[in-house]
């Protein structure tokens, strides 16, 4: 994974300095908390509900097991001894005080790590799919570019009071593991002709309370021109986009009034500037990035493992955990590795510092010492050696990692909600955990097969209910925490990279209704489904109909919520 | 009466960092949200005079409207800025720049980051006058604006000149080329090492 040089240290050491001398200057009153507000936030502090809420960023998902060890030892000496791992790969701690932050950074400096641009109307932490770099259906690995972006964008000085957060995704594989349609910019890597690689660059998409899918605005970018092209977009976007209302300030929205092609035209037109300027990619800067991303030093094994395929015979328990948690690789012998944390007993995404050290511990015994984090909140193993498996099955149980229900309708995406987010409408853990009560016997979940079930407490979606094949919103009605749901959405790569948002089956719900409602919606597809039919194919072939009748048959109309659900006003 | 901002002292950052005097006065118009036909024209504001304000930045719109009102200013042994405002073009004031003594972008609200842009097409279409930060300007800001080809600071009002000089040094090396180095990291060092090359530019 990528090392800091010399300079990367510098900035960041100079960054923590700067920041420091922020909060010093906020404690004593020379920052009013208005002018503190946007500082701490590109810092990664937020103001919740509790306490203040602390964004630490893990850079396209990639940590070293060292740097797990690390977020383990904040997460006890300054947090309650547990963080929680975000859709954009990023570790949120929940009760740290202001005034310890300067010396979390501190400590976070000395292994690489940082908090900047976690929040804040500037480019947020650039993400990609965490099967970069050993997926099988990989074009090209993704991470040298996100690296790229990373430096690029890090205190990029024109670009850090953008209209409003700005986000990136880069995603190397046929499959789109990154949900760049979802992105403000998304950037696909592909091949042409001549085999030289290249990006489609799709703008303006974005989930919230206005979802919109990306638009392509260039069907082939050479990846000597990344940076001037995203500068160029960028200058546009600060320079039209809006900022009279800040739910209209996304880029999405600029594309949209513009129009695809007269926003494409502007960034062209802009480029023109910068094309082959000082900022062109050389092969050499490439190929410096490129080196840290190079392949571990893999051993030459058998793609099977006989006792691994014993084990799976005779251990109905570990022939599950290998059917969702273990994923191809491009090397023979080696696996990915998805340490579960969904847990039914922990809110999804959840890790305290015990379990961050044992994942760290697994990282060094069989995965090179490296790991990812997905967007669906786990943790990936990347490396690992097919007849290592057992051994990571056995030390992942004994911490509670190994719930074997990877793509189920379980391992569900959520976001804090209520409990913790003061923008929330609704809780969602709870729901969370009222769902995965309700699914707790395995054979039936492993019946109903890949099914994703994404949660927000509110509109801001930051649990993805939008994509979720099924979602679930939080939604304020008079005051009372009601539920929206949606059936449709997918990102997943089944069908390429191609994503969709979700339609609204009707009236929302109570809490105490939904996991009815979830249940009634699997049965509905139990019955209905042809062989071999996932949960989205039969929606996709029946349609909402079927579904919708299902839920509201024999509902009394008074328990309907029959107003469209309202869209809450919050910041 | 429209508003006349002087700042006593400004902050400048070439050649290097200081405090200096300024003796610029910046018009505002008054603008009354409440009651707008009471708010003033760029057409009818009364411009103070020249004994008054030899040295007067106006804002774009008044520049326009009033262009040889305030050109004879200058044979008048005035000096003459224009402020750009968030959303105005840099591109509007290209054909003027022979008239000016300085650009003002101003930054109503420091979140609004438009001016780093104005900053940096105003030095593409060739500006090498001041470039002068106005409104609600912060040393945190400071660094960035200078990359962007900002090199001088009408500090917000009440906020500490010294204290603020100190912004410029909160970062020895950047990533990104900007107005002040075009050069990304990766063309001015050779990267990779333990240690610092020597001769980084900013
Ligand atoms: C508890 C503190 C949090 C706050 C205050 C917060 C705030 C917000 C806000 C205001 C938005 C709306 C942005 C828009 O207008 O498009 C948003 C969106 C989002 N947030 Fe959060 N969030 C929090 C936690 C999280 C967590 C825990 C995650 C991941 C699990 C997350 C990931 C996201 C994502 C992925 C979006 C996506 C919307 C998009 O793509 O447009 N946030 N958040
Ligand atoms: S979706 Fe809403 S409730 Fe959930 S974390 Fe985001 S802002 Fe908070």
């Amino acid at each position: 994974m990528y090392r800091y040089d010399a300079y990367d240290h510098a900035i960041l050491r100079q960054r923590v300095a700067q920041y420091r001398d922020q909060v010093r200057r906020w404690k004593t009153g020379e920052l009013s908390d208005d002018e503190f507000r946007p500082l701490r936030l590109q810092n990664g502090l937020y103001i919740q509900r509790h306490a203040p809420m602390f964004r630490i960023a893990v850079p396209y998902g990639l940590l070293s097991s060292t740097q797990l060890r690390k977020l383990a030892e904040v997460a006890r000496d300054y947090d309650r001894g547990y963080g929680h791992f975000t859709t954009r790969h990023n570790l949120q701690l929940n009760w740290p005080k202001v005034e310890d932050t300067p010396d979390i950074l501190e400590k976070l400096a000395d292994v690489e790590m940082h908090a900047i641009q976690t929040s804040g109307n500037c480019v947020r932490n650039v993400t990609t799919s965490h099967f970069a770099g050993i997926d099988p259906d990989e074009i090209a690995d993704p991470r040298p570019f996100a690296e790229l972006l990373r430096e690029w964008s890090t205190f990029q000085p024109e670009f850090a009071f953008l209209p409003r957060k700005f986000k990136i995704a880069v995603s190397g594989s046929t499959r789109d593991r990154a949900v760049t349609l979802a992105h403000d910019i998304g950037l696909n890597i592909k091949k042409n002709a001549a085999g030289e690689i290249g990006f489609e660059v799709l703008v303006g998409g974005g989930l919230g309370r206005t979802p919109i899918l990306a638009k392509v605005i260039e069907e082939f970018l050479p990846w000597q021109h990344l940076l001037t092209f995203v500068e160029a977009i960028l200058r546009v976007y600060n320079s039209y986009g809006r900022r009279d209302n800040p739910y209209k300030a996304r880029i999405k929205i600029l594309v949209h009034a513009l129009g695809a092609e007269q926003f494409r035209k502007e960034v062209l037109e802009e480029w023109a500037n910068l094309k082959d300027g000082p900022s062109t990619v050389g092969t050499e800067e490439l190929e410096r990035i490129a080196r840290h991303f190079t392949a571990p030093d893999y051993a030459a094994l058998p793609a099977r493992d006989e006792r691994v395929d014993a084990l799976k015979a005779s251990n109905p328990a570990f022939a599950r955990w290998v059917a969702r948690n273990v994923h191809p690789h491009k090397q023979p012998g080696y696996a990915a590795v998805t340490i579960s944390l969904k847990d039914p007993r922990q809110p999804p995404g959840d890790c305290t510092s015990e379990q961050m050290e044992a994942v760290a511990d697994l990282a060094d015994q069989f995965s090179f010492g490296e790991l990812r984090v997905s967007h669906e909140q786990n943790l990936v193993l990347p490396d690992v050696p097919v007849s290592a498996l057992p051994d990571v099955w056995e030390a992942a149980k004994a911490k509670g990692l190994s719930t074997p229900t990877v793509g189920l309708l379980t391992d569900l995406i959520c976001c804090p909600g209520g409990d913790y987010c003061s923008l929330a409408n609704a809780k969602s853990i709870p729901i969370a955990a009222a769902i995965q009560e309700r699914f707790a016997d395995l054979d039936y979940l492993f019946d109903i097969g890949d099914l994703d079930l994404n949660i927000s407490g509110c509109m801001n979606a930051c649990g993805h209910h939008h994509v979720g094949h099924i979602g679930i919103l939080g939604v304020d009605k008079n005051g009372e925490e009601w539920y929206q749901v949606t059936l449709g959405g997918h990102t997943d790569g089944v069908k390429g990279r191609e994503t969709a948002l979700g339609k609204v089956i009707g009236p929302s719900f109570s809490a105490a209704e939904v996991p009815e409602v979830v249940e009634t919606l699997v049965r509905t597809y139990v019955a209905q489904r042809h062989d071999d039919e996932r949960f989205l194919d039969t929606f996709e072939r029946l349609g909402l109909a079927p579904f919708k009748e299902a839920v509201y048959a024999g509902r009394r109309p008074a328990a309907l919520n029959t107003s469209a659900a309202r869209e809450s006003t919050h910041a | 009466m429209p508003d006349l901002i002087r700042r006593p002292q400004i902050i400048r950052s070439t050649p290097a960092p200081a405090i200096v005097a300024d003796d610029f006065a910046r018009l505002v118009l008054t603008v009354s949200t409440d009651a707008p036909e009471s708010s003033e024209s760029a057409a009818t504001v009364t411009l103070p005079s020249v004994a008054d304000a030899p040295n007067l930045i106006v804002p774009l719109a008044v520049w326009q409207a009033r262009r040889d009102e305030l050109l004879a200013r200058l044979t008048q042994g005035g000096k003459l800025g224009v402020s750009l405002a968030p959303g105005e073009e840099a591109e509007q004031l290209a054909g003027d720049f022979a008239h000016l003594a300085l650009i003002a972008v101003e930054f109503p609200k420091f979140v609004d980051g438009r001016g780093y842009t104005s900053a940096t097409l105003l030095r593409r279409l060739g500006w090498t006058g001041e470039i002068r930060a106005v409104g609600d300007v912060l040393r945190d800001q400071f660094f960035l604006m200078r990359r962007c080809g900002i090199d001088a600071f009408a500090l917000k009002e009440g906020k500490d000149l010294n204290d603020a000089l100190k912004a410029f040094d909160d970062f020895s090396f950047t990533y990104a080329g900007a107005v002040d180095d075009p050069r990304p990291l990766f063309r001015r060092v050779q990267r990779g090492g333990a240690s610092l090359d020597a001769g980084q530019s900013s």
